[in-house]
């Protein structure tokens, strides 16, 4: 019951915005246009899944934006000329995340520390994988990127995809329950007989895997990287988070919430820019739009509150 | 039309050459610019000129209208989302200074794909459907041993200032002088210092290596160091050699009270930051179905002894000397590249 209104306020703001680019730029209303807004917003979204999954159990991870970084730089070079030592180095990554999670929770350190470090070994690892810009896709990552499927846009299939596996693993399955449950009450969890330590390793282990799915998507639509490709992921991913409902405490974060709130973000961008608002102003007024919703949806609860 | 054409006329006349038939067929089409940094002061003068250039031809009839947008972050990203949004938009063309010269390539063929013109310079792209307007540095480097080379014809010992180490301006310069030391080897570097374009920089840094050099003649340069090197050389009592400059104000201001104390003689190159303006005319002559080679090369703009006074004058306290570039100089550019 109480699920409700949390994706109600993401859903309205993405409508509202949707609304307003359509008025303002008609010619987005066509099946072309929609995946021209929403394309780069997948590998957003996906990012924003992984940060996710990190504050989920608490924690705030700072090297999203380097990490997916470092993901298109192999993505664009390993993978393309030897698979198989490529995958390795990304299943490797993923390895690498989960163990920090593991880490984290052992030896109680602060997240927020140990991912800023990380971040410095991504963006190093990254600028020696790739020190000038370039490198290509795998044809099937970009063959997959620019699919056009009947009907629905690639961009809007791939949010959908996101959001629902997601959502069914985070939310309807046993496992996602025990990793919210880490966030909730970590203590009580452990009580019951879990190891967190493997709870929390799982938790940062998919916010790899989606991180590394973010990074090869992004490489899949610029068709090449760059080891500064991504940095502004880290902070849209968090704010793509709360923008959808999710709090950074007690394991409250709603997956739908999160794909919806990226979208929502990426519109914002290109509302702005159809607005044609000075750049000086655009920082300043996505801050806004981000404000507006959150001060939105703390009249919306306390509304509840009193009711 | 026609007053259209005697107006367009009058433009090209005003800066340079004689007037040419340009009865453009794009008094409808849009021009975009796709700016990934404002932030210095050369950005900031490649802006003014787009304005001003860009505002004149609208109200000429040349094109229908040239928005500029600058990204907020400098990220390849967000820039590719901004030119994802002027395809949404319907421009005709996109003029492009880019983040990144190949994250960028996914935005750029979807431009093309939509038909539309994409025009990089400066921060030029790889997508090979878009028209590069490049920037020449190796020649830029070569020409100073070449002008030295005219002045000493017996040759002597050279001090090389380099920018920023790594680089990729830094090395195209570096090696253009090095070429042109090797057709000119009457010369020898004797010396090589990083001054990272950077006057205050450049004088510690060519300080420092002084004592250890003998006699110099010559100071070859990349920009934003001349001005401290002279510094330096003045204040440890040497006899001042022939130190290239790199167009920059406090540079030009030192050389011409050189030149009225003792007729100081030298040269002064760099690039226009109204570079913005000649892709922009570029970009209305590919509209206007002109045949347009993809790899164009963008002249550098170089400042003899007798064009001193004109351009300090012109330029302001702080900042770069500039030039903005006509539709006459654009299709001289693009005659020069078939």
């Amino acid at each position: 019951m109480r699920r409700d209104p949390r994706i109600l306020l993401p859903v309205l703001s993405l409508a509202l915005l949707l609304a307003a680019v359509f008025w303002v730029q008609p010619r987005a209303m066509s099946y072309f246009g929609i995946n021209l807004l929403f394309n780069l917003a997948v590998p957003i979204a996906l990012a924003t899944i992984a940060q996710m999954f990190i504050i989920m159990v608490e924690d705030v991870d700072l090297s999203t934006g380097t990490f997916v970084s470092f993901v298109a730089c192999v993505t664009a070079t390993f993978l393309v000329e030897t698979p198989l030592l490529g995958s390795a180095i990304l299943v490797g990554a993923i390895l690498v995340y989960a163990a920090l999670g593991a880490l984290i929770h052992a030896r109680q350190l602060p997240a927020i520390v140990v991912t800023l470090g990380m971040s410095f070994v991504w963006g190093g690892l990254a600028v020696l994988i790739l020190p000038a810009p370039g490198g290509a896709p795998p044809d099937w990552i970009r063959w997959l990127m620019t699919s056009k499927p009947p009907l629905v846009p690639m961009a809007i299939v791939a949010s959908v995809l996101i959001a629902a596996v997601t959502h069914l693993l985070v939310m309807r399955s046993a496992f996602g329950t025990l990793l919210r449950g880490v966030g909730g009450n970590a203590r009580s969890v452990a009580r019951a007989g879990w190891n967190v330590t493997w709870l929390k390793a799982a938790a940062y282990g998919l916010a790899g895997l989606f991180g590394v799915l973010a990074g090869m998507s992004l490489v899949g639509l610029t068709t090449s990287a760059d080891a500064n490709i991504a940095l502004r992921y880290t902070l849209l991913a968090i704010a793509g988070v709360i923008l959808g409902g999710g709090e950074f405490t007690g394991g409250r974060v709603s997956p739908v919430g999160a794909v919806i709130g990226a979208l929502t973000l990426t519109l914002a961008g290109s509302f702005l820019s159809f607005l044609k608002l000075s750049p000086d102003w655009q920082i300043g007024a996505q801050g806004a739009i981000l404000i507006l919703v959150l001060a939105a949806r703390l009249i919306l609860r306390r509304g509840r509150a009193a009711a | 039309m026609k007053t259209r054409t005697k107006l367009l006329g009058a433009v090209v006349l005003l800066s340079a050459g004689l007037p040419v038939a340009g009865t453009a067929d794009t008094s409808d089409k849009r021009i975009a610019l796709s700016n990934n940094y404002a932030g210095n002061s050369w950005r900031q003068a490649m802006l003014q000129s787009w304005d001003k250039v860009t505002k004149q031809a609208v109200a000429d009839g040349v094109v229908a209208a040239a928005d500029a947008f600058t990204t907020a972050e400098n990220q390849a990203t967000e820039q590719a989302a901004q030119i994802q949004n002027m395809i949404l938009e319907g421009y005709d063309a996109i003029v492009l200074n880019a983040a990144s010269p190949t994250a960028l390539n996914g935005a750029v063929k979807e431009a093309c794909d939509a038909g539309i013109v994409v025009v990089s310079f400066d921060g030029i792209v790889t997508e090979p459907c878009a028209y590069r307007i490049a920037v020449d540095f190796k020649e830029m480097g070569r020409m100073q041993v070449e002008y030295l080379a005219g002045r000493l014809p017996e040759g002597g010992n050279l001090l090389e200032i380099r920018g920023l180490a790594g680089v990729f301006v830094d090395d195209e310069i570096s090696a253009g002088i090095h070429a042109g030391v090797e057709q000119f080897p009457q010369f020898k570097i004797v010396g090589s210092v990083h001054g990272d374009w950077a006057q205050d920089v450049a004088q510690k840094a060519v300080a420092g290596i002084l004592p250890s050099l003998p006699d110099i003649v010559g100071v070859v340069t990349q920009g934003g160091d001349g001005y401290g090197a002279a510094q330096a050389i003045a204040a440890a009592g040497r006899e001042m050699p022939i130190i290239i400059m790199g167009n920059r104000q406090d540079e030009l201001k030192w050389w011409k009270e050189a030149r009225d104390a003792n007729g100081y003689e030298t040269v002064s190159v760099s690039i226009a930051p109204g570079v913005s303006t000649l892709a922009f005319w570029v970009a209305q002559q590919v509209l206007d179905g002109q045949k347009v080679p993809q790899d164009l090369t963008v002249p550098f703009l170089q400042i003899n002894q007798a064009d001193l006074d004109a351009a300090l004058a012109t330029t302001p306290e702080g900042g770069v000397a500039n030039v903005e570039y006509t539709l006459e100089d654009a299709k001289k550019v693009i005659a020069g590249a078939m």
